[in-house]
């Protein structure tokens, strides 16, 4: 047996089997809750649980985003856990509506409320039937995140559908209007798609949308919430719309897509098309040519307009830009590393460029990663790649010792193995918090990957230029 | 507090209207809230310091600066020690979001020395184990440690479902110090998330937990040296524990440990042999030393290294307490030379940063620490605060028989601890002690509001909307905080410098740090980006002149 073929759709062993995580490759499930719910306007986030999980979560996303990230909490005391979150919920909900006048208060539940079985559909149904009539009372939604049970991605996606299952509706005939879930991207990208959106024509409810709320200009007058997000009344039109469409395969797939009751979980595209028959299009994130190429043939269909001549001559120039740069990285080894669908949309765009993504390594278990990219990648897949899931960043490194990586492609939390390694790391993804731009780091579409591809062969040369003892000056 | 002369008007007439900032503020909650968060809002007075409100529950809903009791325990206190090896038991979220982001450095002496710091370890709990129980995964992640590092200590954290589901961290720990033998030190934490107010509570139980596994462990006397010193509660954010460690070792005097940064087991256990321990956050580590004193003998002084003139105090202080001329002379040699780079950059600094309003909410500590420097500058600090302080911390400890107990600090373990049999040694006599109180005060804090302006605020566990109406109302010329308050505080057009972690500066502590941070405020404050925030056809002359034509 040759030694390619001894690795050939080598699986690594899953997080399950190992007992203990060191430097993990995933945040906790409420984390990926708040920026979820922050794309809805007018909203307010709750943690229901301790304090810390709040505080902690802002402190994250603060550091990524550079903006305001206010979440509320129920915070739990040693009382609570023992007596049940009922009277803390009631008082926080009290505060924030004086406080805030929220339009909605989205809330996520913590490890704490989930292990002593805090039912917080009940205490929201609850809080509205004392308060039925009153006319300050917003909505409330609810998603339920332990976070024991997946990765912050997980979480994600749990709030998306939450949000959209609590208040989609099918009143009135099929509009001319389609619902695009763009998963976890950047405030650029989701304004990007905007863009992309209204050149074709086509109206466009995109969820979430936190293009402004986690990426606002300075402000005249505090604004206690801060502008922009997804309109209630746009995303209760979901239940219309002509068709879905959602990027990402795996979405909240993770640990088989169960939850600890055995339900399946369902992404938000997907109950649109049992609940309203809402056709859901699945696509990988568009990254690269072959990927955006999808999606503007889709949106092409859809919106019944030719792709506009804007985009042709994006997809010409990355195409030149392609040619003239693939010298630099053709045959180059990277790894990939972050949520399970940006995996794959990065794994699709290099290997589309010549640079070959020789482990793909992803905190999420859904068990789906390696089907995922063999069917996105399609001819480009190549069965010698490592495919790990469950995995940190030590486990990264250990398969990194016999692997001969050239670059690492994901977030902040891989520099270290960057510096180990003495190789380049182009920053993609969650949390990106030892540079700054990350809101606004663009990935989709041609003109993200024109960015991305600059950004990687220009990373490449600045690392061949600081090593080389000559100093060359045209590369 | 400043210079008289250097104070603006403006300074003045803040002062006479901070008092009217709380009842609007107040009026905004509902009655009840309103009711409570009045009492955490006072005016100081350096002479008749009011009582204030603090260390209690965060009201739901208000959006507070607070972490909690495994920040303080784990985050804090343990966090900054590199030759621990810290397991977090509980799911993943609480292991990540404490990996590195306060900052802590540390210096292995050799490249083969042990060093934990950048690694996060957690058990990593699913499903199963939140059913079933975790205390196997405990004890298997506690010998995969081990396997792989052969660590002298492991240390084990306790989130919010550990404590729900039953797990003993303690029990664990014990048995797995016996399996693995070899003389490892395990011991567990019971910290978990929903236990006391904020991470004050933390920094108690990881004060416990010093005392109880570490300190005393180790009776060698090491080195020569004549001037043994512990230094408790400096953590070594942005470096500042290597300033200190320079300062220290210049003028000759013997640093045992750090409690903890850039300190090792071994530093923990041989503390005890140390003949003077100095607190600088009083918040976090004040039991170690009281404990320290009560069970060895080892007095406690209260020092403030961050701004030169207090790191020159602290020095002196020491001196004064060995009593030996050869000791003042250094010192006081070391003053001279340190201040004189020192004055010359602040001298250049001074005219640009004088007569400028700052306002500090951070920490247990540092929103007092910090005012040194501030004063240092020629700026008036008008309103600050803690995010987990108590009573004390603002009032002086002379309250700390008048503050009431409740629940939460009753659910947090007191150690019962008595003088050593062995080795109870005190280290001055009463009479010395007297005699050394002229010029020092022994086992005191006073408090930030003995140093703040008469008339300025004090506003304890501050709210984020009573952070916005502040802004609004005062707008300081900078403002210290975390990173959860900078981006609102800097969107209303105000500078914020983190004092949690620095931003990416420091050290700030020692002359050497002063220096640095005199300089970071220097560019904070005279940044030409905040004159952007305005395009020229917003003004009101443009528009006027637009419109006119």
């Amino acid at each position: 047996m040759s030694l390619v073929e001894s690795t050939k759709n080598k699986d690594l062993p899953s997080g399950e089997s190992f007992s203990s995580s060191c430097n993990a490759c995933k945040q906790c499930m409420p984390l990926g809750a708040c920026v979820a719910f922050k794309g809805i306007e007018g909203v307010l986030p709750m943690l229901h649980g301790s304090q810390g999980c709040a505080t902690y979560i802002r402190r994250y996303l603060i550091s990524h985003f550079r903006e305001p990230m206010d979440i509320a909490s129920s915070n739990f005391s040693e009382e609570t856990t023992i007596f049940g979150g009922n009277k803390n919920f009631n008082e926080g909900i009290d505060n924030i509506i004086q406080q805030y006048h929220p339009a909605v208060i989205a809330i996520a539940s913590t490890c704490l409320s989930e292990t002593i079985g805090e039912d917080v559909q009940r205490l929201i149904n609850e809080y509205k039937s004392i308060h039925a009539g009153d006319p300050h009372v917003p909505e409330m939604i609810f998603a339920s995140t332990p976070s024991y049970q997946a990765t912050h991605y997980e979480g994600f996606h749990q709030a998306v559908h939450a949000t959209v299952k609590a208040l989609a509706r099918a009143d009135g005939p099929v509009g001319k209007h389609i619902n695009l879930f763009s998963n976890f991207i950047s405030p650029e990208d989701i304004r990007h798609l905007k863009e992309i959106m209204a050149d074709f024509g086509t109206e466009a409810t995109i969820f979430p949308d936190y293009s402004d709320t986690l990426d606002g200009t300075s402000w005249e007058t505090y604004q206690r919430i801060s502008q922009g997000g997804t309109t209630l009344d746009a995303i209760r039109r979901s239940g219309s719309a002509a068709v879905s469409i959602e990027f990402g395969y795996i979405l909240n797939r993770g640990k088989n897509g169960k939850s600890r009751d055995n339900n399946q979980f369902q992404s938000a595209g997907e109950y649109l098309e049992q609940a309203f028959d809402v056709t859901n299009r699945k696509l990988s994130l568009p990254m690269g040519i072959n990927e955006s190429d999808k999606f503007f043939e889709l949106l092409s269909i859809i919106s019944g307009n030719p792709v506009p001549e804007k985009y042709e001559k994006q997809r010409g120039r990355l195409v030149d830009l392609y040619i003239d740069g693939h010298k630099y990285v053709s045959g180059k080894r990277a790894v990939v590393y972050g949520e399970e669908d940006l995996v794959v949309g990065l794994a699709a765009f290099l290997s589309e460029i010549g640079i070959k993504p020789v482990l793909c390594a992803t905190g999420g278990e859904s068990g789906k990663l390696r089907e995922t990219l063999e069917s996105v990648l399609g001819d480009l897949y190549d069965d010698t790649m490592l495919v790990g899931q469950g995995m940190s960043f030590d486990r990264i490194e250990e398969q990194m010792k016999d692997l001969n990586v050239d670059l690492l492609v994901g977030n902040s939390k891989g520099y270290y193995l960057a510096r180990k390694f003495d190789i380049p790391i182009v920053r993609v993804g969650f949390p990106v918090h030892d540079r700054i731009g990350a809101q606004h780091a663009k990935t989709l579409g041609y003109e993200g990957a024109t960015v991305l591809f600059e950004q990687i062969v220009n990373t490449i040369l600045e690392d061949r230029q600081r090593k080389s003892p000559v100093g060359y000056k045209y590369m | 507090m400043v210079n008289e002369n250097d104070k603006t008007k403006d300074a003045e007439k803040l002062l006479q209207s901070l008092h009217e900032f709380r009842d609007e503020v107040v009026a905004k909650y509902p009655k009840k809230v309103g009711r409570k968060r009045a009492k955490s809002i006072v005016v100081s007075d350096d002479e008749n310091p009011p009582v204030i409100q603090a260390n209690v529950r965060t009201i739901p809903g208000i959006i507070t600066q607070r972490g909690c009791t495994y920040a303080g325990c784990k985050g804090v206190v343990l966090g900054p020690t590199r030759d621990i090896v810290n397991i977090v038991h509980g799911p993943i979220g609480c292991s990540f979001y404490a990996w590195l982001t306060r900052r802590n450095q540390t210096r292995p002496e050799t490249e083969l020395e042990e060093n934990f710091i950048p690694y996060a370890f957690s058990t990593d709990m699913q499903d199963k184990n939140i059913v079933f129980g975790g205390e196997e995964k405990l004890s298997q992640a506690i010998r995969e440690a081990y396997e792989l590092f052969h660590p002298k200590a492991i240390a084990v954290f306790s989130t919010c479902p550990v404590g729900l589901i039953g797990d003993d961290v303690h029990r664990v720990s014990r048995h797995m110090k016996e399996e693995i033998g070899n003389g490892i030190n395990i011991f567990g934490f019971s910290c978990e998330g929903y236990r006391g107010v904020s991470q004050s509570a933390g920094h108690h139980i990881a004060n416990n937990g010093l005392f109880k596994h570490l300190i005393g462990r180790d009776d060698e006397i090491r080195g020569s040296a004549k001037y043994r010193v512990n230094l408790l509660g400096e953590y070594n954010i942005g470096g500042d524990a290597f300033e200190l460690e320079r300062i220290f070792d210049k003028c000759g005097i013997h640093l045992i440990a750090t409690f903890s940064g850039n300190t090792t087991v071994n530093q923990f256990e041989n503390a005890h042999t140390a003949d003077l321990n100095m607190v600088m956050c009083h918040r976090s580590i004040n039991y170690v030393a009281e404990m320290m004193e009560t069970a060895f003998g080892i007095p406690w002084i209260k020092v403030q290294p961050i701004g030169a003139n207090s790191t020159a105090k602290m020095l002196r202080k020491i001196a004064k307490y060995f009593g030996e001329q050869e000791l003042i002379d250094k010192v006081e040699a070391v003053i001279a030379e340190e201040m004189a780079e020192v004055e010359a950059v602040r001298e250049k600094i001074y005219p640009k940063t004088k007569g400028k309003l700052s306002m500090l909410f951070v920490g247990g500590s540092r929103a007092h620490h910090y005012q040194d420097l501030f004063e240092e500058l020629g700026m008036t600090t008008i309103a600050a605060g803690y995010e987990f302080g108590h009573r004390d911390d603002y009032e002086g400890r002379s309250v700390i028989p008048t503050i009431q107990i409740d629940a939460d600090s009753r659910s947090i373990e007191e150690l019962t601890v008595t003088a050593d049999p062995t080795r109870y040694n005190p280290r001055k006599t009463e009479e010395e002690l007297a005699e050394l109180s002229k010029d020092m005060e022994f086992t005191e804090y006073k408090g930030i509001m003995n140093q703040m302006e008469k008339g300025a605020l004090v506003i304890d566990d501050m709210s984020h909307y009573e952070m916005d109406k502040l802004i609004e109302k005062f707008r300081p010329d900078v403002f210290c905080a975390g990173i959860k308050e900078k981006f609102c505080v800097q969107k209303m057009g105000v500078p914020l410098k983190q004092l949690h972690n620095y931003d990416v500066g420091g050290p700030y502590a020692g002359f050497k740090g002063a220096i640095n941070f005199y300089k970071d405020i220097e560019q904070m404050v005279g940044a030409s980006v905040w004159k952007e925030l305005k395009a020229p056809w917003e003004s009101e002359a443009y528009i006027e002149a637009e419109f006119a034509c």
